[in-house]
């Protein structure tokens, strides 16, 4: 790296006598006094959230109702800190779902763990584990921290995605191969 | 003081008087004086505390306000109607005091339990004693004193006694160095802060409080005021009272003795609940008592500015002055760094102690040249009283820094 040498000035008659310089620090603050203030009233005011905002992880739906979670169990393998267990689970075959074959049967997120890494969005092929704008996780007790399946979906939502690869696969496997 | 209000004052200047008559009229004659007295001080207690309580969130507001931020303003007052019970946080200090009152008081071990209790109930009574003396107002003093300035300084001095029992009987490491700390600012201070009365004393030839109020009374040409910090012997004489009342109230950036940094707020360590909260009031007692002087000293005390103005009241003009000077000590609160102990002690005895002493010199000269005719006499005058002293401050200033400043940087070949 270059060397920047930095050059120090003597100081000027007014800086050596102390009382015109306090006089202009006091400028300074009474400015700051009639600003507008840069602070939000929490509860009350919530930031604007902005994009790519790497939230509480939480599990989505697709548009048709479907939950997307195939239970790959490619998260919990990647979560750095072990935050993710899944309990993997078949689908009922009289389920309009049937042909995606596997679904979890439990999902827990130990937010405690969580370092909010984003590797599990990233990892997911199914898309179905999103970091969202949450940004505030509390409770009173260890247990309370732990997200469940059912929590991760009310936390998560529907998300505008318009593949359903499964359908085209089934769709496929019926009608012949449309590739 | 017990003189019933002069008639040629207008109503409004007599109130307090009027009012204080008409309580003490209910007592017999001889303990009437006892009565009046007690009634003063009742006064001065409630009054002060009140202020005390409004100027902690004044002061968190205005520190709030420099720092971009809206300062406290949830607790509202619920019993005020259209307020939603959000009044600009005015439910504050009410909440502290509450607060402080049922916080559990706890005393170390190993303090001295008689001086940790005394510390603070003395450090509140001597600021109180030094109010006694000011003139509120035109007929608004409590104890009319021919040494008023004297004993103001007398018991102020006691509040260092008492900075140095907290300390002491804490029993704690910190607490004793903060108290250390303590004395020697408050003594280096004490004497800037005296030199920089002597010449309104001289001047006006007294010492009491009531007598240099009057001697500021008038209006030269109709309409500037005969304030002493008009001249330049008072204006050099009012910064300089000021930056020592500053070290005096340990306020920023003199707070040493506290440092919350450094010394975990000094000999307040030990102090929890409603003792701290005394330490505290204790503070702004004396901020406001030697702001109160300050302003009796220099800026006129109850005068008014212009002639005109005198229909507002003597004591709306004082407590007016009394907040001006109260919100610059929060100004500066919010802008300077704390100061380091020995530039502290250096600022103190190097150069407000001699700029004091030629400020005496000033002072001597304005009085001895006050017969001087005509305008330009008078305006040569003005020009030999600016230039005595801030020649010599700008050579002492300069004089403070060589040595230390700039400084020089060895670096590693």
């Amino acid at each position: 790296m270059a060397v920047i040498p930095v050059e120090r000035k003597p100081l000027s008659l007014a800086e050596r006598t102390y009382l015109p310089q306090i006089a202009a620090g006091l400028k300074t603050t009474l400015k700051h006094i009639f600003q507008p203030t840069v602070t939000l009233e929490y509860p009350e005011q919530r930031p604007t959230i902005p994009p790519g905002y790497r939230g509480v992880p939480t599990l989505v739906f697709d548009p048709h109702g479907r939950e997307k979670c195939v239970s790959c169990q490619l998260c919990e393998f990647v979560c750095p800190p072990k935050a993710i267990r899944i309990t993997p689970g078949g689908i009922d075959p009289a389920d309009p779902a049937a042909h995606v074959e596997k679904r979890p049967q439990e999902f827990e997120i130990d937010m405690l763990r969580c370092i909010y890494c984003g590797l599990c969005q990233e990892v997911c092929p199914e898309e179905a584990i999103f970091l969202q704008n949450q940004y505030s996780m509390t409770g009173y007790t260890r247990a309370e921290m732990v997200n469940n399946k059912q929590k991760l979906y009310e936390l998560g939502g529907t998300l505008p995605d318009a593949h359903f690869k499964w359908d085209k696969k089934k769709a496929a496997e019926e009608h012949g191969n449309a590739h | 003081m017990t003189a019933p209000a002069p008639l040629t004052d207008s109503f409004l200047e007599r109130v307090p008087l009027l009012v204080r008559d008409f309580i003490t009229g209910w007592f017999p004659e001889p303990i009437r004086w006892v009565v009046a007295g007690l009634l003063a001080a009742l006064t001065i207690l409630l009054v002060f505390a009140t202020i005390f309580a409004l100027l902690t969130l004044l002061e968190r507001k205005i520190i709030a306000r420099v720092q971009n931020r809206p300062g406290p303003n949830r607790t509202g007052l619920p019993w005020l109607p259209f307020t939603e019970g959000r009044v600009f946080g005015l439910g504050q200090p009410l909440a502290d005091g509450i607060k402080a009152l049922t916080k559990e008081d706890i005393v170390p071990r190993d303090a001295d339990q008689v001086l940790h209790f005394l510390a603070p109930v003395v450090l509140v009574a001597f600021s109180l004693m030094t109010f006694a003396v000011i003139p509120f107002g035109r007929n608004l003093v409590s104890v009319d004193l021919d040494a008023a300035v004297l004993f103001f300084f007398a018991a102020g001095a006691g509040t260092e006694l008492a900075v140095f029992m907290a300390g002491w009987s804490s029993h704690n490491k910190y607490s004793l160095l903060a108290a250390m700390r303590a004395l020697a600012q408050l003594i280096s201070y004490e004497l800037p802060l005296l030199l920089s009365v002597v010449p309104v004393v001289m001047l006006a030839g007294k010492l009491s409080t009531t007598g240099i109020v009057a001697a500021q009374a008038g209006w030269k040409f109709g309409f500037i005021p005969r304030w002493f910090v008009l001249s330049p012997w008072g204006a050099a004489g009012f910064v300089i009272f000021f930056i020592a009342a500053l070290a005096e109230s340990n306020r920023s950036p003199f707070d040493l003795p506290e440092a919350e940094s450094e010394l975990i707020a000094g000999h307040l360590t030990e102090y929890s609940g409603f003792k701290y909260a005394l330490f505290f009031m204790a503070e702004y007692f004396g901020m406001m008592a030697l702001s109160g002087l300050g302003v009796t000293l220099f800026l006129g005390g109850w005068q008014a500015p212009l002639p005109v103005l005198e229909v507002i009241p003597s004591y709306l003009w004082f407590g007016a002055k009394l907040m001006l000077l109260i919100l610059l000590f929060m100004w500066i609160r919010a802008t300077l760094p704390r100061l380091r102990m020995d530039q502290l002690t250096r600022l103190a005895w190097k150069f407000l102690v001699p700029l004091a002493l030629i400020n005496l010199g000033n002072a001597a000269f304005w009085h001895l040249s006050a017969a001087w005719p005509g305008l330009p006499l008078q305006a040569v005058r003005y020009a030999i009283g600016v230039a005595v002293i801030v020649i010599p401050f700008f050579l002492i200033g300069r004089r403070l820094s060589a040595g230390v400043a700039p400084r020089t940087y060895r670096y590693a070949p």
